[in-house]
């Protein structure tokens, strides 16, 4: 069904992406998540991440389980769409599988507003995930705002990395 | 937990004792004593604070000791909250002869204009009802040779502080034609840790940092604390089942509940100045809107639906009107409107961006965030004018008011390691000066004048 069309749009997403790796999504790994999912241990490497769990998707994902927001800006670009491309195409091979997509924002804005500026990234993230045909039930969304940052510095770079939607399975 | 609940309870029934005793000022204070002055000026004010005397040294159930011990403590109480508000210049205790009992009432005022001090403060403590204490508090002119005012308190041992609260309410009203603010608590968040996974637990703690007190764990995020006006209860914001909630922690149970049940992410909670209603505010889909419900439950309101973020909220002292913010027009900004949601006004045009705009006690000034580059403390009046900041460095945020609307606190995050400390500064912006916490501050929320 939808699968097919999701996997043809992944590969044209993962060539995308990699065409436009200078864009402004760094290659990071996902903060932990916390208290509200669990993450499977990857176990040495020897037989690789357990496939449909949290450390495959991490695995595969290859840092495009972010994605990043100018300031104050909660739009959906195209590198963004390539990654929730690659995120959707995963989810639909693994259709038991929920996902949390959390909401962050850069230390620089109001803790209130950024909590509720983190919940609008997340948000849209999950918006265009469901446009792609992933049903809604699947995704819940949470918001750090600027309580749960991934880069500690204070400045531009570091802040570019902190405005993000990252999207966590649920194992 | 368990002797700090006790602590709680003895704390709360104790409290509508105190204040029964009011001894009168006497009569007609002479205007010569009322000048009014900038405030630059009140800063050599000398205001002489010599322990408080005592009728017979007895133990007393206080953790201070005897009356005695009492006494001085009273004091440097006292000087420390006169002296960390920029207005006066006192003198406390360890370098003062100590008055007789006799002397309270009437001073020995040679002594005192020999020490270059204006004003003079002498009290008593002796034992009153039960194993309750009696504080008498005087103020004098010293040049005049005149009482200015005088009061007494009988409190609980658990309460002593109070009085030298008190006390230092008394002079501080008298002096300066203010209302009073150091009878009152402070709720805010305690933070340790790492930048990226920072413990953030409620905490209490009186307006000058004692009787300090962690109300949760840190297993789960705590922000934005508020406390009610009768200082029962406090507001603030948790996750519950991994969503941003608000939560009411009653400070009598030692207890916590939801506010109210709901899939949604729920953010900024406050109280009416009455305590009757709670705004909040709840995204839905990415858009967030500000409800009012009743404090007691029940159905809510919705107060806004422009499409972006509405959030925050601070009703106008007579509780006719809410300053809240929104980035309707594309970024934060302050607006206005009437408590049905009518009426809804920009009103700030600064350039940058506005946010968490508190309304104060007075009415008079609305306090904020403005941002342009960092983050500033500021105030306006409530029409939007006569905006002016209060603080220049990185990033201040969430003013809150003092309950007299003369002082304002806010945290500050350094640069950096992320590391915030709570602060306070007047409204000339000259006094600023760090609150003493155990551990890293923010979210300060300054309650009323305590019942």
């Amino acid at each position: 069904m939808t699968d097919k069309r999701i996997s043809v749009a992944a590969v044209l997403a993962v060539s995308l992406v990699l065409g436009a790796c200078a864009g402004k999504a760094p290659k990071t790994m996902p903060p932990d998540p916390g208290g509200a999912v669990s993450t499977a241990a990857t176990d040495g490497g020897r037989t690789g991440p357990v496939p449909g769990s949290q450390a495959d998707f991490v695995a595969r994902m290859m840092g495009q389980d972010s994605i990043y927001f100018d300031t104050d800006r909660f739009n959906i670009d195209s590198a963004d769409m390539a990654a929730l491309q690659a995120q959707a195409t995963w989810l639909a091979r693994y259709p038991a599988k929920r996902a949390t997509i959390e909401g962050h924002a850069d230390e620089r804005g109001t803790r209130e507003y950024n909590l509720a500026l983190g919940e609008r990234r997340a948000n849209a993230a999950k918006n265009y995930m469901v446009s792609l045909g992933i049903d809604a039930a699947r995704l819940n969304t949470i918001s750090y705002g600027k309580e749960r940052p991934v880069a500690l510095g204070s400045d531009e770079a570091s802040w570019a990395r902190n405005r993000r939607a990252v999207t966590v399975t649920i194992d | 937990m368990k002797p700090s609940a006790v602590l709680v309870t003895l704390a709360l029934f104790s409290a509508p004792i105190l204040a029964q005793e009011t001894v009168p000022p006497t009569q007609a204070a002479p205007e010569a004593a009322i000048e009014v002055l900038d405030e630059s000026d009140w800063q050599d004010l000398g205001i002489a604070i010599p322990a408080f005397a005592t009728n017979a040294d007895v133990p007393t159930a206080t953790s201070a000791g005897s009356t005695a011990a009492l006494g001085t403590s009273l004091a440097q109480i006292i000087t420390a909250n006169l002296k960390n508000n920029g207005l006066f210049k006192p003198v406390g205790p360890e370098t003062l002869p100590r008055p007789a009992y006799e002397e309270v009432r009437a001073p020995a005022y040679q002594t005192w204009s020999g020490r270059s001090a204006e004003m003079l403060v002498q009290g008593f403590v002796r034992p009153g009802e039960g194993n309750q204490l009696l504080v008498g508090c005087y103020l004098y002119d010293v040049a005049l040779k005149q009482q200015l005012a005088s009061a007494a308190w009988q409190v609980a041992p658990t309460d002593w502080r109070r009085a030298a609260h008190k006390c230092a309410d008394l002079v501080y009203a008298r002096l300066s034609g203010e209302n009073p603010f150091f009878d009152s608590r402070i709720a805010y968040i305690a933070e340790t840790g790492p930048k990226d996974r920072r413990m953030k637990r409620l905490a209490i703690m009186d307006s000058d940092g004692a009787n300090h007190r962690y109300l949760t764990t840190g297993q789960t995020i705590a922000l934005t604390p508020r406390y009610s006006p009768d200082y029962k209860s406090i507001l603030y914001l948790s996750y519950f089942n991994g969503q941003p909630r608000i939560y009411i922690y009653d400070l009598e149970r030692n207890s916590q509940r939801l506010l109210l049940q709901t899939s949604n992410p729920l953010f900024a909670p406050r109280w009416s100045p009455d305590g009757k209603w709670v705004l909040y505010s709840m995204a839905a889909g990415g858009n967030t809107d500000i409800y009012k419900m009743p404090a007691s439950g029940g159905a809510a309101v919705r107060l806004t639906d422009a499409p972006g973020i509405d959030i925050g909220g601070s009703f106008s002292p007579d509780g006719k009107r809410i300053v809240f913010e929104s980035d309707r027009s594309g970024s934060q900004q302050v607006y206005v409107m009437n408590i049905d949601g009518t009426d809804q006004r920009r009103i700030s045009f600064f350039g940058g961006r506005s946010a968490t705009p508190e309304w104060s006690p007075r009415g008079d000034q609305i306090a904020f965030t403005h941002i342009a580059g960092n983050l500033r403390i500021a105030v306006m009046d409530p029409s939007g004018k006569g905006m002016r900041y209060l603080t220049d460095s990185w990033q201040d945020e969430a003013p809150t008011w003092a309950p007299n609307g003369r002082i304002v606190q806010f945290f500050r995050t350094a640069r950096g390691s992320g590391k915030a400390s709570l602060w306070q500064v007047d409204l000339t912006g000259r006094n600023e000066r760090r609150l003493p916490t155990p551990v890293d501050g923010s979210d300060p929320a300054w309650g009323p004048l305590r019942p």
